[in-house]
């Protein structure tokens, strides 16, 4: 986890986007809620955009 | 200096290992696993990979992955962020797989390497190539070019949808990108929806029911959907659309612009499904020549190069080839993901390591993309005899005469031989083969051996000296990734009935000497046979040819509808028992079916989902 915390800073640096870090942070909660409620990270049949 | 490229979790996961800049092996992970487009981690193609080139990971300079998965989380975030609310149900879907998973991709790919290095010394070595310069290193570092212009276009990566590089000596200079949401590949997986085909694999199907159909919808789809410049970028309106936010490719304001929902996968198909699929590939091949037009006149360079999903699209292709707006045009055998594997190898070889490039004077630096495993002589008969096959070994000539004895008799035949190709199409070395003479060919493949839809066309496979005499084509076409036309001398012209004929009706019509190679509008998806890359496949049409006069054979790839090409004997076998083939090819064992115990046979194929 601390390594993709590092990677994150580094990527948020060298691409000039720590404005998304609330973003991230407040996404990942609501994303993580949805984790513990659902228990499921069956991607759904569509293009695989994500 | 060895590099392993690696593409996977998306689709058609695969590993490429590049040594001094050559490629040695490549391979997709859906051949060993028996699932399509498999997105799996490709522990099996990485382990064939380094057992080709002898070593194990430690001997591995680095591990290069096709993408950038936080530049991906990066778009999906703004996205959301850019549609929300709207965008809440695709969210809820998207956040638990990246919080759980996408998001450790680098501690995933340590972890699934870890069994191949006995030191155990993986992260130093990562690197992560951009989803685009994968694709334009694949296409442009093999080809026979010095300087290309490199156009790459598919659904999305990162954020690129479509990208245009220029390619100079050991340098790729990105200097054009249309983004996402814009993109051609999405634009045509949306009618691939909208017309009842699986998105990802039936795009190929959509492109061969174009030529069944009129084109009436593609000033409607130019007029609402699509706004195309001059230049050939272009603009989606995605009130159309709901691939961005939702769950599926086409919105309600989609249906209503053409008056119905999409077609359900198992309803028949209609002269209107025709038309839809005749519209977008009209319009695709427009977007594609002005691009192609603008990028000519803008930097003067004559050769072109491409990759990416949509370069699979053979039908456009041809049509660049023939513009003329660039000399020479090479295509990416493994145009979609799985050659990512290989690009990124390459991006690291050259943009990162900074090494030399060698250009290769003859086709190309792909050995005719016959880069995944072999088998040898021995192997095979051990294997087919642990079958329970009966079959006969035969020497080099007898084999070849024997195989074209039975293509002339009319029969299927399995052909198996030598490496197992890279990408998406079979090209003499895991191909069903067929005589392209005989008018009843094409349906006989379609529904006692492939079991697939009875519109989709087959594919000629000419030796490449004889092409130009039966073809309009002047260029190889080694990977099939060309279409052209049947030459008139071999057209044969139609009555005043035939003529009239709309839809699927056409397809009864004979329309020159090889019918089961001929389209409806007269044009075929050609592979140019060489001695160079291929010599055994070359001998048997050379064989083939003197028998008959016939310089080609129908090449179909051998599998059943939903199946991954065959990679193994065993799977060749377990292929030819299930279906109606009746004679298998392996190295110079030659099998009869009828001599074949029938309890053999299982019921093959309802193993695999349809595509």
């Amino acid at each position: 986890m601390l390594a993709l915390f590092r990677e994150l800073s580094l990527y948020m640096t060298a691409r000039r986007k720590w404005w998304l870090a609330p973003v991230i942070g407040s996404l990942a909660l609501v994303g993580g809620l949805l984790v513990l409620a659902k228990g499921s990270a069956v991607a759904p049949f569509i293009y695989t955009v994500f | 200096m060895r590099i392993l490229g690696i593409s996977a979790f998306y689709h058609d996961s695969a590993a490429a290992l590049l040594v001094d800049g050559r490629p040695v092996a490549a391979a997709q992970e859906e051949r060993f696993t028996r699932i399509k487009h498999d997105q799996s981690f490709p522990e099996h193609a990485i382990r064939y990979c380094l057992a080709e080139g002898g070593i194990d990971l430690d001997a591995v300079d680095h591990v290069v992955f096709f993408e950038k998965p936080l530049l991906k989380f990066e778009r999906l975030l703004e996205t959301y962020l850019a549609r929300a609310p709207s965008g809440f149900s695709q969210f809820r879907k998207a956040m638990p797989v990246w919080l759980k998973d996408k998001l450790f991709q680098k501690a995933a790919i340590a972890r699934e390497l870890a069994p191949f290095s006995p030191s155990g010394d993986i992260e130093p070595k990562l690197l992560f190539a951009g989803h685009h310069q994968s694709h334009a290193a694949s296409a442009f570092f093999p080809s026979p070019f010095e300087e290309a212009v490199v156009l790459t276009m598919d659904g999305v990566g990162e954020w690129a949808t479509t990208s245009v590089t220029i390619g100079r000596g050991n340098r790729l200079e990105t200097v054009r990108e249309i983004r996402w949401p814009h993109s051609l590949g999405l634009l045509y997986s949306a009618f691939t929806y909208y017309t009842g085909f699986k998105v990802n694999s039936g795009e190929y199907k959509v492109m061969g029911l174009a030529p069944y159909g009129e084109p009436r919808f593609k000033d409607l789809i130019l007029e609402k959907i699509v706004q195309v410049r001059p230049d050939g970028s272009f603009w989606l309106d995605q009130r159309y659309f709901d691939y961005t936010t939702g769950l599926t490719m086409t919105s309600r304001r989609f249906h209503d612009l053409f008056g119905a929902p999409p077609r359900h996968p198992d309803a028949p198909l209609t002269q209107r499904d025709m038309d839809l699929a005749a519209s977008i590939q009209a319009v695709t091949e427009e977007i594609v020549l002005r691009i192609t037009r603008n990028l000519a006149a803008t930097y003067r360079i004559p050769n072109l190069c491409l990759a990416g999903g949509v370069a699979l699209n053979c039908v456009a292709n041809g049509k660049v080839l023939r513009d003329g707006a660039f000399e020479k045009v090479w295509v990416q055998p493994a145009a979609g993901d799985a050659g990512g594997a290989l690009g990124a190898a390459y991006a690291a070889y050259h943009l990162h390591a900074g090494r030399e490039r060698i250009v290769d004077s003859g086709l190309d630096s792909m050995s005719g993309a016959y880069l995944g495993p072999a088998f040898t002589q021995a192997d095979i008969e051990t294997r087919l005899t642990r079958c329970g096959a009966v079959f006969r070994a035969l020497g080099d000539n007898d084999t070849l005469e024997a195989t074209s004895s039975a293509l002339e008799r009319g029969h299927a035949v399995g052909w198996f031989q030598g490496r197992m190709e890279f990408g998406p199409r079979a090209l003499g070395a895991r191909s069903i083969l067929g005589d392209p003479r005989n008018p009843e060919m094409q349906r006989t493949l379609n529904l006692k051996i492939k079991f697939r839809e009875s519109f989709r066309p087959f594919a000629p496979s000419v030796m490449a000296e004889h092409a130009a005499d039966w073809f309009e084509i002047d260029a190889p076409s080694p990977y099939m990734l060309m279409v052209a036309d049947v030459a008139k001398d071999h057209r044969r012209a139609m009555t005043g009935d035939e003529a009239s004929r709309f839809g699927i009706d056409k397809l009864n019509v004979p329309r020159s000497s090889v019918p089961a190679v001929t389209h409806v509008d007269y044009s075929a998806r050609i592979q140019t046979v060489h001695r160079e890359t291929n010599p055994r496949y070359h001998a048997l049409l050379d064989t083939f040819r003197s028998r008959t006069g016939c310089p080609m054979l129908v090449n179909t790839s051998f599998n059943v509808r939903g199946e991954p090409i065959v990679a193994s004997p065993e799977d060749a076998f377990r292929c030819f028992m299930g279906t109606g083939m009746e004679t298998l090819v392996v190295g110079n064992c030659v099998l009869d079916k009828a001599q074949q115990n029938p309890a053999l046979a299982e019921d093959y194929t309802s193993r695999f989902e349809r595509d």
